[in-house]
């Protein structure tokens, strides 16, 4: 479902010397998988993620995603691909604070398939915030605001979610229930989930984890 | 607007029909929320806009109706005989019923005008007197009775009134004086000498109102119109001229006649002025005036360019605070264009909501300097006229402030999303 192949990413330093971030020879995952990247901080694993979701385009190599190679498309085509196909939770939620609940949703789904408010108001309902559809984040608790994150990427049936340290902003009672919650509605759509944190709990949680050091050969190859 | 309204609509059906729909059904949403987000540099940029709107249509509109009002009164006549002076001078006077007259035409030469055989019609008017500062004018009888004030309309006398004779104190009130002074059939007045009201110049006459004029929207509405030999025979005023008018409104019979008495007037003699065509003579006042309009335009245009600054400004500044809700959006598939788009259309729109509030902008002024205009000299403007301007100007305003958030759309179209997101780890 996701391959990736010979994946390099560099950015220039401000000193202004190339500095390479990323660089996966192949890495790939299964419909409906599930599996956690486990990474440092600075590790280059959100930059990974974003070279999957096409937010950066690739220095080099191949992101293939659904049969669809992401790399070769335009920006425009990248967009409209990551709004299909692709489910984004941030560490920071990145709700949109001046939209409604349903409204964050709605607008999600408006850049892919299209908006579909009984399906946006009913997987708000399977994270329990039926009530709260008209609400603006700042009215929510951060576990509930983490949820609408959550309702977001699911709303659009995307293939592959990306989970970029979901927890790290809740506490352990929350961070596990929002686990929880988005591995089962992962499985519920048969969506694959690729989550990277540093979080040992959240690591444990999954059957399936994966150390980024082995994948990406600049930390294999950098100084420890 | 509520989302499920604005998304309702959105369908799955071809990519080219999704990409029209997503930009004309999410736009609307992402716009509402970036205006309602920033309300307060909205409501102020858009007032801004207002005021430019509504003051360069209300200065295209008071200049294109006030110069076609003015240049279009001539009451019926073609021409003014008068006094040796300004033409223009013996016009305002004799048909605007503004400024003094210029001096007095001896009874001898109203007579030879009046059976002169290219004239149609003479009609003798006096002036000097007032009631409370309305003019008084003496005149014909047949001022009423004979004279169209414009092609197909005569001059009327409201119900329960009539013309006075010409031999009576008696007096017809013009329909704006009548309101203001709350005259009707049947009162009595004494008139004050001179053209500014002086209540200790009252003359000892007494005249009656017998008629109110039906509202005619020409200065003829601000005067009260006495009989020729009343105005002339007042206690007070100089016996000797009491046989002559102070001006002759002329119908002619031929254009040819006017080009004539051009030359025998004005040029051949040196008593008299012959003022002709009235409307030409009203157009110069308007040319000598000109730059005055061109100072309110220049005004209401650096008006406009400021408040088409001030979207540019308002929305650029707004950008550092909206740039992660730009790059979320991006995160969540909204294309380049899209965002660009976005910043664009809100940036008219705040020019569509100013250029919306400008049109009352617009009637409050305009229908101000109407009623100056109306009460100083009796020309009135119609506030529900059309003109080009009234969509030409909106629709510029709206390009213009557009073309303001160009800039700041550009930025926008630039917001680096994983940067912006969230440092790079």
């Amino acid at each position: 479902m996701l391959a990736v192949t010979a994946l390099k990413k560099s950015f220039v330093a401000p000193e202004g010397d190339r500095v390479r971030i990323v660089d996966v020879a192949h890495f790939g995952l299964g419909a409906g998988e599930q599996l956690a990247l486990r990474g440092e901080s600075g590790s280059g694993k959100t930059t990974f993620l974003n070279l999957i979701a096409g937010i950066l385009a690739a220095d080099e190599g191949r992101v293939t995603l659904d049969g669809q190679e992401m790399t070769a498309l335009s920006e425009a085509r990248r967009d409209r691909l990551r709004a299909e196909k692709i489910g984004y939770i941030f560490q920071t939620f990145n709700l949109l604070q001046g939209y409604t609940v349903l409204e964050n949703v709605l607008l999600g789904m408006s850049f892919g398939p299209g908006a579909d408010k009984a399906h946006a108001a009913g997987i708000l309902e399977r994270v329990g915030l039926q009530h709260r559809l008209h609400h603006f984040p700042r009215q929510l608790s951060t576990g509930q605001q983490q949820r609408v994150a959550v309702a977001r990427a699911l709303a659009n049936r995307p293939k592959l979610v990306l989970a970029d340290e979901p927890t790290g902003n809740l506490d352990r009672r929350h961070a596990a229930e929002a686990l929880t919650l988005i591995r089962e509605v992962c499985r519920e759509q048969n969506a694959a989930l690729l989550l990277v944190s540093h979080d040992r709990e959240v690591l444990g949680a999954f059957e399936a984890q994966q150390d980024f050091a082995q994948i990406n050969r600049v930390l294999a190859e950098a100084p420890r | 607007m509520r989302a499920d309204r604005a998304l309702r609509f959105c369908g799955r059906e071809g990519r080219g029909r999704e990409d029209f729909k997503t930009f004309s059904v999410t736009l609307p949403l992402i716009i509402y929320r970036s205006l309602r987000q920033h309300a307060l540099s909205t409501v102020v940029t858009a007032a801004g806009i207002a005021l430019a709107c509504g003051l360069l249509m209300c200065v295209w509109m008071v200049k294109t109706q006030s110069q076609a009002a003015f240049t279009q009164t001539t009451a019926g006549f073609d021409a003014v005989l008068g006094a040796r002076g300004s033409k223009l001078q013996l016009v305002l006077n004799a048909i605007f019923h503004l400024e003094a007259s210029p001096g007095n035409v001896a009874a001898a030469d109203y007579e030879m005008i009046r059976k002169h055989p290219m004239i149609k019609t003479a009609i003798p008017i006096a002036v000097g007197d007032n009631l409370r500062g309305y003019r008084l004018v003496g005149t014909a009888p047949e001022l009423f009775t004979n004279v169209e004030y414009s092609p197909g309309k005569k001059f009327a006398v409201q119900a329960g009134g009539n013309v006075f004779t010409a031999d009576a104190k008696e007096a017809v009130a013009g329909s704006f004086a009548a309101q203001r002074l709350k005259l009707k059939v049947g009162d009595t007045f004494r008139p004050f000498h001179g053209l500014a009201y002086d209540p200790k110049a009252e003359h000892a006459d007494e005249f009656k109102v017998v008629g109110v004029l039906e509202p005619t929207n020409t200065p003829v509405d601000r005067v009260i119109w006495l009989p020729l030999r009343g105005l002339q025979t007042m206690s007070g005023h100089d016996p000797k001229a009491a046989t002559d008018v102070s001006a002759v409104l002329l119908q002619l019979r031929t254009p040819m006649a006017g080009l004539q008495m051009d030359m025998m007037y004005n040029k051949q003699g040196n008593r008299l002025t012959f003022a002709y065509p009235v409307g030409a003579i009203v157009a110069e006042l308007f040319g000598k005036i000109a730059w005055f309009d061109q100072v309110l335009a220049l005004v209401a245009y650096l008006v406009a360019l400021v408040a088409a600054g001030s979207v540019l400004a308002s929305i650029y500044n707004s950008m550092s605070a909206r740039r992660r809700d730009l790059a979320i959006l991006r995160a969540l598939g909204a294309k380049r264009r899209t965002i660009f788009g976005a910043v664009l259309a809100e940036a008219a729109c705040i020019g569509a909501i100013g250029a919306a509030l400008g049109f009352a902008v617009y009637f409050g002024l305009f229908a101000g300097v109407a009623s100056l205009i109306r009460s100083q000299t009796g020309v009135v403007l119609d506030l529900g006229a059309g003109h080009p301007v009234l969509w030409l100007c909106p629709v510029g305003m709206i390009a213009l402030c557009a073309l303001g958030g160009l800039v700041p759309a550009w930025k926008a179209y630039r917001t680096p999303v994983a940067e912006t997101l969230a440092p790079v780890s």
